[in-house]
């Protein structure tokens, strides 16, 4: 593995789009769910083990090979807010373009003609991955660490937190964060043998409901 | 001296008369799970599932399965509220429940609430399997402790596949030994009530349906001919108010 890959595709500054969402932290904060600090990392230990293990799965599964077209369907099946099914098209769709111009192969050609609207973003990690020369363990942290991080640089900006606050928050998961990737791995390797059906489907009934709140509201900060 | 569960199944097939109506031509309990047939309306069968015993405990293993032939309707609702107790028998209970429903057949499965009490550890799965044309209601509540209780340990896994294609899989993990953050701002916040309505009719494929929203509920269209309403409410009586409303919403 290319240790330089895996630190591009983890990289905020990756032109993959994933800086204009929150992952379900503006809608929390307008709720008065997040507050601080303290409700910032209960907030993302939530995701972490939600939707932060489906999205780490699939895309390790991606990277073993299972079938783009089997991930993206049981991807839907995971994400009942057509809102957050939306925006993950959106960041598959962008991460894809970023990732052509940066490790062009054949296919990530082939994915991106095969679902010209985007396929759902963590699926996509996992084929650029493969495309970078990365592992599945290396996808499974990036999406791990993802699910995570924006809610944080999120949650600096909605609230003025400070960003030594934030940056505590994610350190202090880190061990969290770890283990969360191990079992994305495992669940890959299990997809391989029984199928999607066997991935993991863990939900977050606020961060669903929160995503079909945020997405009625006229004005915004973070697209989802 | 090892103590095992209770092991317990029940089996309903609903098969249309040929006179309009629904028979029943199997309609099996044992144990905790008793059925009975009640006064049914139209050419709707009514089946309630009176809890015989209390349960599921540590240990016990129940399993449903019904069966809604082409054409059939089947209602079920449940007698009780399912309470999970801690059991003598280490490990904990399951109780699976398969619903099968047959192209042009429908089944509305409204049992009352499952309540996780203290020192309970319960995994639920329940798998929905419909055909073409198939129509569905079914509700799913859970209240974590009862009043003024700490909620047990529970796990529940929801699949509903239509035509071969699975619309929706979603499992919930709640109470003491869950992944950490089940409580917190990202998944149930507080709230000691959660449920889901999932609502299949062949005429929300043309994609009408509006993803209406209200304060802890939202009316979510899935990737097909379904609807799923998700709720979190303070308790189980504004948790049914909201499913009963978003059920109304949908006409």
């Amino acid at each position: 593995m290319s240790r330089a890959a895996l630190l591009m595709l983890a990289d905020g500054r990756f032109p993959a789009g994933g800086h204009a969402h929150s992952g379900g932290a503006e809608a929390a904060v307008k709720a008065g769910r997040i507050t601080g600090a303290a409700d910032l990392e209960e907030f993302c230990r939530g995701r972490l083990h939600t939707a932060g293990l489906v999205a780490a799965s699939l895309a390790a599964a991606a990277v073993l090979r299972v079938p783009v077209r089997e991930l993206d369907a049981a991807a839907d099946a995971r994400t009942p807010s057509p809102a957050l099914r939306v925006a993950a098209r959106k960041l598959g769709r962008q991460l894809m373009r970023a990732a052509r111009a940066a490790w062009p192969s054949q296919e990530l050609d082939a994915v991106a003609r095969e679902f010209p609207k985007g396929a759902h973003q963590p699926v996509v990690l996992g084929v650029v991955a493969r495309a970078a020369g990365l592992g599945a363990s290396d996808a499974a942290h990036c999406a791990v660490y993802e699910s995570v991080s924006g809610a944080a640089g999120a949650v600096v900006r909605l609230l003025s937190l400070d960003p030594f606050d934030a940056s505590g928050v994610l350190a202090r998961l880190a061990p969290e964060v770890d283990r969360v990737a191990d079992l994305a791995v495992e669940a890959g390797r299990g997809a391989v043998v029984e199928g999607v059906g066997a991935l993991p489907a863990a939900s977050a009934p606020l961060l669903e409901i929160g995503a079909e709140v945020h997405a009625g509201w006229g004005v915004r900060l973070f697209a989802s | 001296m090892t103590v095992s569960g209770v092991r317990a199944s029940a089996r309903i097939v609903a098969r249309a008369d040929g006179r309009g109506g629904t028979a029943l031509p199997v309609l099996e309990g044992e144990g905790p799970l008793a059925l009975r047939r009640t006064r049914g309306s139209g050419g709707e069968a009514r089946v309630m599932l009176v809890g015989a015993m209390s349960g599921p405990l540590g240990g016990d293993e129940f399993a449903v399965r019904a069966a809604v032939e082409s054409g059939a309707r089947l209602r079920v609702g449940s007698a009780a509220a399912t309470i999970a107790l801690p059991g003598q028998s280490k490990g904990a209970a399951r109780y699976d429940v398969r619903l099968d429903v047959a192209d042009g057949a429908e089944l509305h499965w409204m049992p009352e609430q499952l309540i996780s009490a203290q020192g309970s550890d319960l995994y639920v799965t329940t798998r929905v399997v419909l055909g073409t044309g198939a129509r569905l209601v079914l509700r799913e509540e859970q209240v974590l402790g009862r009043a003024d209780e700490q909620p047990g340990r529970l796990t529940s896994r929801l699949t509903v596949c239509i035509e071969g294609r699975t619309l929706l899989d979603q499992e919930l993990s709640c109470g003491p030994g869950a992944p950490s953050g089940w409580d917190g701002p990202a998944v149930l916040g507080g709230c000691r009530a959660v449920g889901q309505l999932v609502v299949v009719r062949p005429e929300f494929g043309a994609g009408a349906v509006a993803g209406a929203v209200g304060e802890g509920v939202a009316i979510m269209p899935l990737g097909g001919p379904a609807v799923l309403v998700s709720a979190v409410a303070a308790d189980g009586l504004r948790l049914r108010r909201a499913l009963d409303e978003a059920l109304a919403c949908l006409g």
